[in-house]
């Protein structure tokens, strides 16, 4: 029988930019916030894993050098933004299934400044001009457009919800509204994806313990009831693997459908059952392509979505309450577990200003480089 | 200066430069192509996939323009950048020409782009799609 997984605790550092700290500074932090708070003496538990994408060698084992608790086996996980996501899979299969009974989660990133640039892309691709992320994004953005009725209003209505709740976020790295008439002056990066429609790479860490047993002290538990990672299936010429050729005739789940085809699997749970989602906006249109591949909202109908105000605060599911990557930025080993600690917050009732009122089930998702898709999903009782 | 594909196999480049074509994999177990090239199909896994060479007609599925400057690249600004759909029944992500032209289903042919010169001084070339002139422009010109 597979058992229960709960979050026992969990710790952050803040999403942004940290002249002076080191990648094992931010983990140390969001490490130790999370063991102080799982009250589980030095260490306590059996087995770590780490998500980073640009931390280098055995980042993971660095934090945990630093913090004297060593010992256990120590996994560092890449999985491309959805490295973290990947992370807490392993460590709630191996809870699931009785290998440990307490297992910690961590996940960090020290982004380079600028434009996405990983050993993913041969040196060839981008001297072709071939490997140009940003543009990626927005051959999405525009397929979305021609698909289901998106305008570049929805898109700026996208940013302009997510910096509205991020304004309420002392973790996130851009705490200002703006209009949608700033996000539609804002410089263009690739039509129609401009400057504020898109996330910024940056810094930060995120930690979960999670724990067999309910953890002591006040209700409601938060325990983790799918975590599932996918990876795509060939065809899609614009899937998130970013191939340079894709079938003509594709109609090929994406790693995203998958992965939220096995999590309501696991979880017994739909669309329907969400009270609140933190979801993969690295751009305007990823968050709307997001609605339709989690079947938060029907195909086609995404824009709509938006233009209702459907994931508002307000709405009937809101999406982002943390303000999402487009507020706090995308540390990609830590943007999961991120998303994550919000979720136990909003479930807990402890997320402030940007509460979800009543929430009691939760979806994370992030999907990117591989590709790549995470989709967890929390429940309090 | 000596002409040098930015890569090996992705196209024939020939001295007429319309004569050139891109470069894919066809394989005979699943009847699927695959740009770039490799004996491994991708779709199904068999080995001994053949080289043919692909239509020099499409038409753009989706198009954008890379306006700043990506990392690692030292090549004209600004490009278009999309997706082609060939008849072959595969789709190509390509640079492509004048992106101000062209909407979904532009014609387009295939072209070479040249890059400028590589360290060693070669003209370093790659692939491209180009829309067809648009009805009557001949007649302007």
């Amino acid at each position: 029988m597979r058992r229960s997984v709960y979050v026992a605790a969990v710790g952050m550092h803040p999403f942004g930019r940290f002249d002076g700290k080191t990648i094992v500074d931010l983990g140390v932090a969001a490490v130790h916030e999370a063991l102080r708070a799982a009250g589980g003496g030095h260490g306590g538990f059996q087995a770590a894993f780490c998500g980073t994408v640009y931390g280098g060698v055995a980042a993971g084992h660095q934090v945990l050098t630093a913090l004297g608790v060593t010992g256990m086996p120590i996994v560092n996980v890449e999985a491309g933004c959805a490295s973290g996501g990947a992370a807490l899979g392993l460590a709630t299969q191996a809870i699931a299934a009785g290998a440990y009974d307490t297992v910690l989660v961590f996940g960090m990133e020290k982004m380079p400044r600028g434009v996405i640039r990983s050993s993913f892309f041969e040196p060839w691709r981008e001297q072709a001009g071939l490997a140009v992320t940003p543009a990626y994004f927005a051959l999405r953005a525009q397929r979305l457009m021609r698909d289901s009725g998106v305008t570049v209003e929805h898109l700026a209505h996208v940013s302009v919800k997510n910096h509205r709740h991020g304004v309420h976020n002392p973790y996130a790295m851009f705490r200002k509204e703006f209009s949608a008439e700033a996000v539609l002056r804002s410089p263009m990066v690739c039509d129609p994806l401009r400057l504020y429609m898109m996330c910024s790479p940056n810094e930060g860490a995120a930690a979960v313990v999670l724990s067999a047993m309910p953890p002591p002290g006040a209700t409601p538990h938060v325990r983790v009831v799918a975590a599932t990672l996918r990876s795509h299936l060939p065809g899609n010429v614009l899937g998130e693997h970013t191939p340079l050729s894709g079938l003509a005739v594709v109609d090929v789940p994406s790693p995203t459908e998958l992965a939220a085809r096995d999590a309501y699997e696991a979880a017994g749970l739909g669309p329907d059952d969400l009270d609140v989602v933190e979801l993969q906006d690295t751009d305007s249109a990823r968050e709307l392509l997001s609605y339709e591949e989690l079947g938060l909202c029907p195909a086609g109908a995404a824009g709509q979505w938006i233009a209702d105000g459907r994931t508002e605060m307000t709405g009937t599911l809101p999406v982002n309450p943390s303000g999402g990557l487009l507020s706090k930025g995308e540390p990609l080993g830590a943007s999961g577990l991120g998303q994550v600690v919000e979720l136990y917050w909003q479930l807990r009732g402890e997320a402030g200003a940007r509460q979800v009122p009543d929430a009691r089930v939760a979806l994370a998702h992030t999907v990117g480089r591989g590709a790549n898709a995470s989709v967890v999903i929390l429940v309090s009782d | 200066m000596a002409r040098r594909a930015i890569r090996d196999g992705l196209f024939t480049m020939p001295d007429d430069p319309g004569a050139a074509r891109l470069l894919a994999g066809y394989c005979a177990a699943c009847a699927r192509m695959t740009f770039p090239a490799q004996a491994l199909c991708p779709c199904c896994g068999a080995d001994g996939c053949e080289s043919r060479a692909l239509s020099p007609d499409g038409v753009v599925e989706v198009c954008t323009t890379v306006l700043n400057r990506p990392p690692g690249y030292d090549g004209p600004l600004p490009f278009g950048f999309g997706v082609v759909e060939l008849p072959d029944g595969i789709r190509i992500i390509s640079r492509i020409r004048e992106p101000d032209r062209v909407v979904p289903g532009t014609p387009v042919r295939f072209a070479l782009d040249h890059l400028g010169a590589d360290a060693d001084g070669n003209d370093l070339v790659t692939y491209a799609f180009a829309p067809l002139p648009a009805p009557g422009r001949w007649g302007r010109d």
